[in-house]
């Protein structure tokens, strides 16, 4: 990433650092999960292609914010990877003999991310690996960003990286699409991957366009790319549209002073309403076609419902309800019930509400948004005490500043 | 790719198998028998260890070795059988053990 010092990109044609970075990273995102895919089936070794492109990466990443975004840069990453092989391989004559074939441009046949994709989201792998392994092979990330965006030091993201890949060729796992058989649950892991980078990035951002790489911008363009590849998946289609929905309202979630608005308090003229439409006519088009629901699409659902109401007030909550129904026995979770009890609270009345969630208290006393939502609702109850105990429970448990900034402030004036 | 698959039992499995009547019980035998030979041209060699309570162990770490009774860590689930199995890959001895009729966990080891 472009640290201010660097000199702006030259031929970006987007001046302004940000910008720059943002160029940089979608032309990597557009290349380095190619050249990985290329580099696997020609050496036949996940391990060691993957270091080859993170070297490319690397390289990109320090040589063009100053000499501007070649004009081929997927040459460029081969030229860089190719090269670096015949050093670094100098005694694996067999990889020497391979990489020397290697030349651009590829023939595009086939996408081979997809086997990637698999591979790097494995259930096999643990959680945190298989972002890590993922935003690095298949986005082109480098160890340092994922470590900023994940607010880890560096050492740790890469020691993860170098375990997951460990365990890639010593336990066997395949570079391959899983069978029709194992699609199912093998693509559950691959969305949920892309969820919670989604997740990572939605909830840590903080308005500001700082120099760190945004996941959210990963997380779509993974999603998309899953849509294309896997087509006939309602699931990955939902994901998609979920992550847009989201995406659209970003521009009002934070003031000009980069603190966060809650929903009920979004200014909704700021929401890109062409964004909400396009995305809504997405996931109806695709639960329409399959008629088979399942938790991203219904997550997708209600986010449409929030982003097509014209006001909080005339948000339709009994719609929503139906849909956390729908939700929960889809995808049990506590987390899923708290917010249910969010659309019991306006469809009912806060105690009716305030008795669903304190009924989740030995999943979720650890959560900060369960003590944020019984504070909300002890409030409306006129319990002004008990909220602000449970405000406060909330500010120690969040991690999220602007999360935390929100919750102070309200302790002030409350 | 070779990989032993370790069969791990559960106090509560040990129990539910207990409480059989005689027919559940060589029911559940029989499936595993079957799972055996369902899967023989893949498993090049399974043993099924006798009750823990019948395991002993030594240490070996100290001045002189130490031998226990029991097995080496005291726990509610406990190693029952192995199963050694060459196949392609990990996604192969998965989709195995996602058949397998018998105790509740499995742990998958490549052979180095």
């Amino acid at each position: 990433m472009t640290s201010p010092a660097d000199p702006p990109a030259a031929r970006t044609g987007e001046s302004p650092d940000g910008d720059s970075g943002r160029v940089l990273a979608r032309v990597l995102r557009e290349h380095a999960g190619r050249l990985a895919a290329s580099l696997i089936s020609l050496l036949g070794d996940f391990s060691a292609a993957e270091d080859l492109v993170q070297d490319a990466v690397e390289t990109a990443l320090r040589r063009w914010p100053v000499e501007g975004v070649p004009d081929r840069p997927q040459a460029w990453l081969y030229t860089v990877a190719r090269r670096r092989g015949l050093d670094v391989l100098r005694r694996e004559s067999n990889y020497r003999a391979k990489l020397a074939q290697l030349r651009w441009p590829e023939p595009q046949e086939t996408d081979d991310r997809l086997r990637l994709i698999f591979t790097c989201c494995h259930p096999a792998l643990a959680p945190e690996a298989r972002i890590a392994l993922t935003l690095r092979v298949v986005c082109g990330l480098s160890v340092a960003q994922i470590a900023a965006a994940f607010v880890v030091p560096e050492a740790t993201v890469a020691q993860r990286i170098t375990r997951a890949k460990k365990k890639i060729s010593q336990a066997g796992i395949p570079y391959r699409v899983p069978s029709a058989g194992e699609l199912p649950q093998r693509l559950a892991s691959v969305l949920s991957v892309v969820y919670l980078l989604f997740n990572e990035g939605y909830l840590s951002s903080t308005g500001e366009r700082a120099q760190a790489r945004d996941l959210v911008d990963d997380a779509e363009w993974l999603a998309a790319l899953l849509v294309n590849l896997v087509p006939g998946e309602p699931e990955v289609t939902g994901l998609l549209a979920l992550i847009r929905l989201h995406r659209a309202r970003g521009p009002a979630r934070f003031d000009d002073r980069g603190r966060l608005v809650l929903l009920a308090d979004q200014d909704r003229s700021r929401w890109d309403h062409q964004a909400i439409e396009q995305a809504g006519a997405l996931l109806t088009r695709a639960a329409r076609a399959h008629r088979r629901p399942g938790p991203y699409q219904l997550q997708a659902a209600i986010a449409a419902c929030h982003a097509e109401a014209p006001t909080f007030a005339a948000t339709d909550w009994a719609q929503i309800l139906v849909l956390y129904d729908m939700l929960a026995h889809f995808a049990p979770s506590p987390v899923t019930r708290l917010h249910r009890a969010v659309a019991v609270r306006h469809v009912h009345d806060p105690a009716v509400a305030l008795a669903e969630v304190d009924a989740l208290e030995h999943d979720l006393a650890t959560y900060a948004l369960w003590h944020a939502t019984r504070a909300e609702l002890l409030r409306e109850l006129g319990q002004v005490e008990q909220a602000r105990a449970c405000d406060e429970r909330a500010l120690e448990l969040t991690t999220n500043p602007a999360q935390q900034a929100l919750l102070a402030e309200r302790l002030t004036w409350t | 790719m070779k990989y032993v698959l370790m069969f791990i039992e559960t106090e509560q499995f040990a129990r539910q198998l207990e409480e059989m009547g005689e027919l559940e019980q060589r029911q559940a035998y029989e499936a595993v028998g079957r799972w055996f030979a369902d899967h023989a041209e893949v498993i090049t060699h399974h043993v099924h260890l006798a009750p823990v309570h019948t395991a002993t162990t030594m240490r070996l770490d100290g001045a002189e070795p130490i031998v226990t009774d029991g097995p080496y860590m005291e726990g509610k689930e406990v190693v029952s059988g192995f199963a050694e199995v060459e196949v392609a890959d990990l996604d192969e001895v998965l989709k195995l053990a996602r058949s397998w009729p018998a105790c509740p966990i499995v742990e998958i080891r490549p052979v180095s």
